[in-house]
């Protein structure tokens, strides 16, 4: 294990892969959420990981090469980054969105937090920028669950089974800071009046590069147009 | 000399307009961070980006490049640095003055903004406001109402 990942908890790679495909999922939404206002937040929290994905797949290598150029295989993000963003493949479903966005920005916060006190100067500039942005994901996120939480019968309901159904992957994602996360996560979940889920299932493999046929599909998407054209700017 | 062609190339980089916020500066948000020249000629001016995925990045490092072109510096490279991460605090008084006179208002010591419009009336008394959304236009920016003359405004984020 490098030293980052010994200070971090897991590599750089890993960290932009996160980044990476949490912003082409959240690209789905645009033109699609619920008021023009969120069309634009998740637009720009898109954006922002879009952004942490560059600087941390620059360091690690070609940027152009790790996003276009890898298979599923060579991908180092956590299951819960590449799950579709509702109960099914192909359905967005909002609260699973925000749900799925609370669980990844505070684990991002800490990974990135923990880069920022590191040793390597260049990564540590990278967490100090990133921290900032996630401390807005993570309060946007929170902000959702607490009125989709404590609105209508509906919205609890649906809520309440997108926690029951991402829990599990939080245990991937949470490697090695899970205690710090829990101090995040559970107080939201308790606000917004949500059950906290039990721990039993625990998927992973992400981060050794045996992932979902999700992940697949994304990067189907993701790719083809580099993978027609090599090389390819505009 | 060569001072005074650090300040120049400097100068000439900071009168670059955002390309998102056409009334400000990129001297005046706070990006450019230096100038300085090799001693084979070459001009480097190093920047900082505003959010990490700010798409204006790169409209920004070719228009410092044709401005010093346009100066006579030919040699010109555009380095970025992260570190010290850039904060709204960067701004300088004159970009705050700009901003406001185009309805874009400062994050406000608290974390509420003051409507730009009412800013100046009811006797310099803030008006209520609500915050529409988080996010707006720009990455920087959130959206806001004034509950006194009901005009939406955005507000630059504290960051």
């Amino acid at each position: 294990m490098s030293e980052l990942a010994e200070h971090t908890g897991v590599e750089l790679l890993a960290l932009g892969d996160d980044a990476l495909i949490a912003a082409q999922r959240l690209a789905e939404w645009v033109s699609r959420a619920p008021t023009l206002e969120e069309d634009v937040a998740l637009a720009n929290i898109a954006l922002d990981q879009l952004g942490a994905a560059r600087m941390l797949l620059a360091t690690a290598g070609d940027e152009d090469e790790l996003a276009y150029r890898r298979d599923d295989h060579g991908f180092r993000n956590c299951l819960l980054a590449e799950l579709p963003l509702g109960p099914a493949r192909g359905d967005l479903d909002f609260g699973w969105t925000m749900t799925w966005l609370l669980m990844l920005s505070a684990a991002q916060l800490l990974r990135y937090t923990d880069l920022a006190a590191g040793a390597d100067e260049q990564a540590a500039g990278i967490g100090a920028k990133a921290v900032k942005e996630s401390t807005y994901h993570l309060d946007h996120a929170t902000q959702w669950m607490l009125r989709l939480g404590g609105g209508t019968e509906q919205s609890h309901r649906r809520v309440e089974e997108a926690v029951d159904g991402l829990w599990p992957y939080g245990h991937e994602l949470t490697e090695g800071i899970r205690d710090r996360w829990l101090a995040i996560v559970e107080p939201v979940l308790a606000e917004a009046g949500l059950t906290r889920p039990a721990d039993r299932w625990r998927p992973d493999g992400g981060r050794a590069g045996r992932h979902t046929e999700h992940l697949s599909y994304l990067l189907a998407e993701m790719q083809s147009l580099h993978r027609a054209h090599p090389g390819a700017q505009w | 000399m060569m001072t005074t062609t650090r300040t120049e190339i400097a100068e000439i980089a900071g009168a670059v307009p955002d390309p998102e916020l056409r009334v400000v500066t990129i001297g005046e948000l706070g990006i450019v961070r230096g100038a300085e020249t090799a001693e084979d000629g070459r001009v480097v001016v190093t920047i900082t980006p505003t959010y990490s995925g700010c798409p204006a990045m790169d409209a920004i490092r070719d228009d410092i490049r044709a401005a010093l072109a346009g100066a006579g510096f030919a040699d010109v490279e555009v380095r970025t640095v992260l570190s010290p991460a850039w904060s709204t605090d960067m701004i300088t008084e004159s970009g705050w003055a700009a901003l406001e006179r185009t309805g874009i208002a400062a994050p406000g010591a608290s974390g509420t903004p003051a409507c730009p419009r009412c800013a100046h009336a009811h006797g310099g008394q803030p008006t209520p406001v609500l915050q529409i959304s988080r996010y707006a236009s720009t990455p920087c920016q959130s959206l806001w109402s004034c509950r006194s003359c009901l005009e939406p405004f955005n507000a630059i984020k504290k960051l």
